[in-house]
Formats: structure tokens, C-alpha cells, sequence
């Protein structure tokens, strides 16, 4: 049987972690293919709905990601996400969704390196974790 | 800021002795209206009701054990703009603190409006109100909270107080301009009026009432209720915890769910104008179901059950009051209000929030500060 390959949706803002997926692509930096990026303006229009779905869908995991604080390009929406990112970890993790399934970090655009360093550790987490319970059963 | 009074107990009548004291509110110059929980004509149901004839406050019926619905919402109408006087009402305390959630949400306002709390004797859900309720309301009201204050329970002819009542460890009205106290007071001579605010301190010294202190009886029993709900909540949050703490056992604990959302059109908390869940958004194109029924060979009509029900709790559960209505208004049977309370219990904790406590207290999602929260940021 093939190895378990997670499935991670991840919300990168434009400014920062976008950014440096780009810088980590062009510097030819390898990481897993995991990921599937979904590009937002700022970490902090991420409406804790689109996290849900995507776990309810049958993301491994999701990462949120945004720029460093005191760095966002709208001034503070890397804070509001942080507090976002909070409410649904009190709220999935009781309904049995691991918390490292939900991942929240800072990566600037110049951190190509820090990027792919993520990448990695986070597809490991998840395939030792292994699949999501809802993508084995049926949610209604 | 605190000013307290008796008011005597005529003939033994609890209600009467409300409906004047009400009478008194409504006939000073400045009050235009009052809105009080009143047994309609036509039915013995008991709706909220706003009057301006103080001969109609015969018919207020502020102890019966109907709660149709969350007056929160009717008061957020009532206020959410200058209505050219200003407008007592009369409120249970989930409801009170249900309403000044909507007035930080700015859906309504304390500017021109009383608030009258009284000591919350509980509900029954509505389709045992029914069931219970006889020819005579006021009689069968009057049956209702003798018992309960005589220690004997809320539990009549096999029926008994809501779930959400059953553990509302906030019976105690909080926020209220004026406050009435029966719990602890000999009811059958003397209840308790407690002036909480400014506003209500004016207005209370027009009634001439004699100050008194609060007897140490009713200390008391308010601790002594505010333990026996606590435990009893901490007994319903191990239940509702055990019954959903993985998705499959979620799955099975909303499977009745038919995505009527009277849960949040019953939730006077849930503050959207237009739910995201009746916009387009949900429109899907057809095709899109058949997509989804092809990845597992299934897939359940209408969809988005679970999305509905955790999304609500991302949306509302900081501002969740435990009134219950939710599961009121559920036509399956669903137990909406041990979920919600449960989960809110978490998220109101995390952000060290209580909803209604306080006017000031700002939505925990509407700020944030520099410093807080580190432990949710990294992959560690």
C-alpha cells in the first residue's frame, strides 16, 4: 500500500506567506506537494467558515498563514486572524479534529527557507497523524 | 448606584402585587410604554406585549412558565432607534443578557429604555406549556410559582422546567435598571426592589418605597440555587461532551437536523441581518450535488448539516446567554442548547468573556491585543 499523503488547504496572505511560497519556488527549494494554496488578501479576511468547510470536506489539515505581527500590510488583520484561529481551536478540537490539524503561522516574504521548513514538518505531523475522520466517514 | 426597598404583598397575591408595581411604572410622566409578559386574550399564551393603558396591565402574567420566545430581539426593535419616549421592560435575566449583547452588536439601545429584571422562576419548553397549561392561566401560574418558591420544585402534573432552565445558573437578573428579588423573601408578604443602575435609582425614589436592607435569607438561596444549577450544568456539559466528541458521534447527535434553522431565527443572539446559510452562497448548482454524492457515493439532502451547526458556534457561542430557545424551536427533537452551551462554555472561557455581564465588555472577536494567544501560532 502507498504511503499516506496528507491533503493541506492553506490559506496564504498576499503580502507575506504568498510571497515567500513564490520566493521558496523560484529559489528552487523543494517541499512536499501537499499543499494547495488558496491565496487571500490578508490572513485576517479568513472567515473561520472557510476553515470549517475545509475540515468537514476532508482536509488532513488546513494552515492558515500571514505576515509577522506588527508587519501586516492592513495594519492589524494578522492579529484579528490570530484570535480567529483561537475560537476554532476550542471549538474542533472537541468534536475530535486533532489540533495540529489547524495550523496558524507568521512567515515573512523574504523566508523562502522558513517556508519549505513548514511545509515539511507540517505534511510529517499529518501523515504520522494520519487521514481526517472526515474524510473516512460520511458528514452530513 | 444601589438602592433597595420592599413592597408588601397584597392578599397573598404575588401577581397582583406585580401588575401594581408595573401600574406605577407605567403612570410616571416620563414612561410612555411598558412591555411585559402578557396572557393574550383570545389563548392562554403568553406573549411579550407592549402597553401604554395601565387598565391592560391586567392581564401581565410575569411568573407564568411560558417563554414563546427570547424578548431580547422584540426589545432590540423597540430600541434600535429614538422612538419618541421611553419604554419600560419587563424581562427574564437570559433575556436581559441577550440584549445587551445586541446593544454592543449596535442592535439596539439602553438610551430611552427601563429595564425591569425579576428573579427567573424558569420555562417550560413550549410544547410542555402546552400540554400543561389549563382553562384557567392565571390560576395554573399562580400553581407554578408557589410551588417553585415554596422550595417545591418547578416539576407540576410530571412536567418540568426546560433543560436550559434546569441548568441556568444565572436565574438572578443582571444588567436590570430595577430588580425585582423573590428568592429568599417571604413572597407571601414582601418581595424584594433593587434599584442597579442610576437610571433606575431616579426612578425608584418617585415610588416613595421605604429603604431596606436585603435580608440575609435571600443570599442564601440565591447561593444555594446558583450551586445545585452549577452542578447540574457541569453533569450536562460531561453528557453533551461524551456525545460528540468525534465527528461520527457529532454526525449522530444533529442527524434529525432538516436545515430549517429555526435554531438561529430562535437565537437572540445571532446578530446577522441575512444568514450566510439562506444567501447564494448555498445556492449550489446542481451539478455541484452530484459531484459531491460521487466522491463518497453519497451524500446526505440538504447538505451542509455539520457545516451549519460548528459555523454557528464559531459565530455566536461567545455570545451565547443559554436561554434555550434553540431547542425550543427545533422540530426534531434536536438538544441544540447542551451542544451550544457546551462548546461555549469553552470559547467564552478562552476569552475570558460573559456575555450580558456587562455593557462595556467588548465582543471578543471585535478586538484584539499585540500580545496574546502565542500557544496558537507555530507548528510545534
Amino acid at each position: 500500500m502507498s504511503e499516506f499523503e496528507p491533503t493541506i488547504v492553506a490559506f496564504f496572505c498576499n503580502w507575506c506567506t504568498y510571497t515567500a511560497a513564490d520566493l521558496a519556488g523560484t529559489s528552487r527549494l523543494s517541499y512536499p506537494p501537499n499543499i494547495k494554496i488558496i491565496r487571500v488578501m490578508c490572513s485576517g479576511m479568513i472567515d473561520p467558515k472557510y476553515v470549517i468547510k475545509a475540515m468537514l470536506e476532508g482536509a488532513d489539515g488546513v494552515l492558515v498563514s500571514g505576515c509577522n505581527p506588527g508587519d501586516c500590510h492592513y495594519i492589524n488583520g494578522n492579529y484579528k486572524a490570530r484570535r480567529r484561529i483561537k475560537l476554532l481551536k476550542e471549538i474542533l478540537p472537541q468534536f475530535g479534529f486533532e489540533p495540529e490539524r489547524l495550523r496558524l503561522t507568521w512567515i515573512a516574504a523574504s523566508d523562502g527557507l522558513l517556508f519549505a521548513e513548514v511545509m515539511r514538518d507540517m505534511t510529517e505531523q499529518l501523515k504520522t497523524l494520519g487521514p481526517c475522520e472526515a474524510k473516512l466517514k460520511m458528514v452530513i | 448606584m444601589s438602592k433597595t426597598a420592599v413592597i408588601d404583598v397584597k392578599n397573598q397575591d404575588l401577581i397582583e402585587t406585580l401588575r401594581d408595581f408595573f401600574k406605577t411604572v407605567l403612570e410616571q410622566d416620563e414612561i410612555s410604554a411598558i412591555q411585559v409578559p402578557w396572557r393574550l386574550p383570545m389563548k392562554n399564551m403568553v406573549m411579550p406585549t407592549l402597553i401604554t393603558d395601565p387598565e391592560r396591565l391586567s392581564g401581565a402574567d410575569p411568573l407564568s412558565p411560558a417563554f414563546p420566545m427570547n424578548s431580547a430581539k422584540i426589545v432590540s426593535r423597540l430600541t434600535r432607534k429614538e422612538a419618541g419616549g421611553i419604554v419600560a421592560a419587563v424581562m427574564r435575566p437570559c433575556e436581559i443578557r441577550a440584549f445587551i449583547e445586541l446593544v454592543k452588536l449596535k442592535q439596539g439601545r439602553i438610551e430611552n429604555l427601563v429595564i425591569i429584571g425579576i428573579d427567573c422562576l424558569g420555562a417550560f419548553q413550549n410544547r410542555d406549556y402546552f400540554n400543561w397549561i389549563e382553562n384557567d392561566g392565571e390560576e395554573s401560574s399562580k400553581k407554578f410559582y408557589t410551588s417553585v418558591l415554596n422550595g417545591k420544585g418547578a416539576a407540576a402534573d410530571g412536567i418540568d422546567l426546560s433543560p436550559a432552565c434546569q441548568v441556568c445558573e444565572s436565574p438572578i437578573p443582571m444588567g436590570a435598571d430595577i430588580a425585582i428579588g423573590l428568592y429568599g423573601m417571604d413572597t407571601s408578604n414582601q418581595i424584594l426592589i433593587q434599584a442597579e443602575t442610576d437610571k433606575g435609582e431616579n426612578l425608584m425614589t418617585k415610588f416613595q418605597l421605604t429603604d431596606e436592607e436585603e435580608p440575609p435569607s435571600r443570599k442564601k438561596a440565591v447561593e444555594k440555587l446558583v450551586e445545585e444549577r452549577t452542578a447540574a450544568r457541569d453533569n450536562m456539559f460531561t453528557e453533551t461532551h461524551d456525545a460528540t466528541d468525534n465527528l461520527e458521534k457529532l454526525t449522530m447527535y444533529l442527524a434529525n437536523c432538516v436545515n430549517c434553522y429555526n435554531c438561529r431565527v430562535a437565537c437572540p443572539v445571532c446578530y446577522c441581518r441575512e444568514c450566510v446559510f439562506v444567501t447564494d452562497v448555498f445556492d449550489h448548482e446542481p451539478s455541484q450535488y452530484l459531484r459531491w454524492a460521487d466522491r463518497k457515493g453519497a451524500v446526505k439532502m440538504p447538505t451542509d448539516t455539520v457545516f451549519y451547526h460548528i459555523t454557528r458556534l464559531a459565530h455566536m457561542s461567545t455570545a451565547c446567554v443559554g436561554c434555550g430557545q434553540c431547542s425550543n424551536a427545533c422540530p426534531n427533537d434536536i438538544s441544540v442548547m447542551e451542544l451550544f452551551r457546551s462548546i461555549s462554555q469553552n470559547t467564552q472561557n478562552a476569552f475570558d468573556y460573559t456575555p450580558g455581564q456587562s455593557i462595556e465588555d467588548k465582543p471578543p472577536l471585535s478586538v484584539f491585543k499585540e500580545e496574546e494567544f502565542e500557544e496558537v501560532v507555530g507548528i510545534d
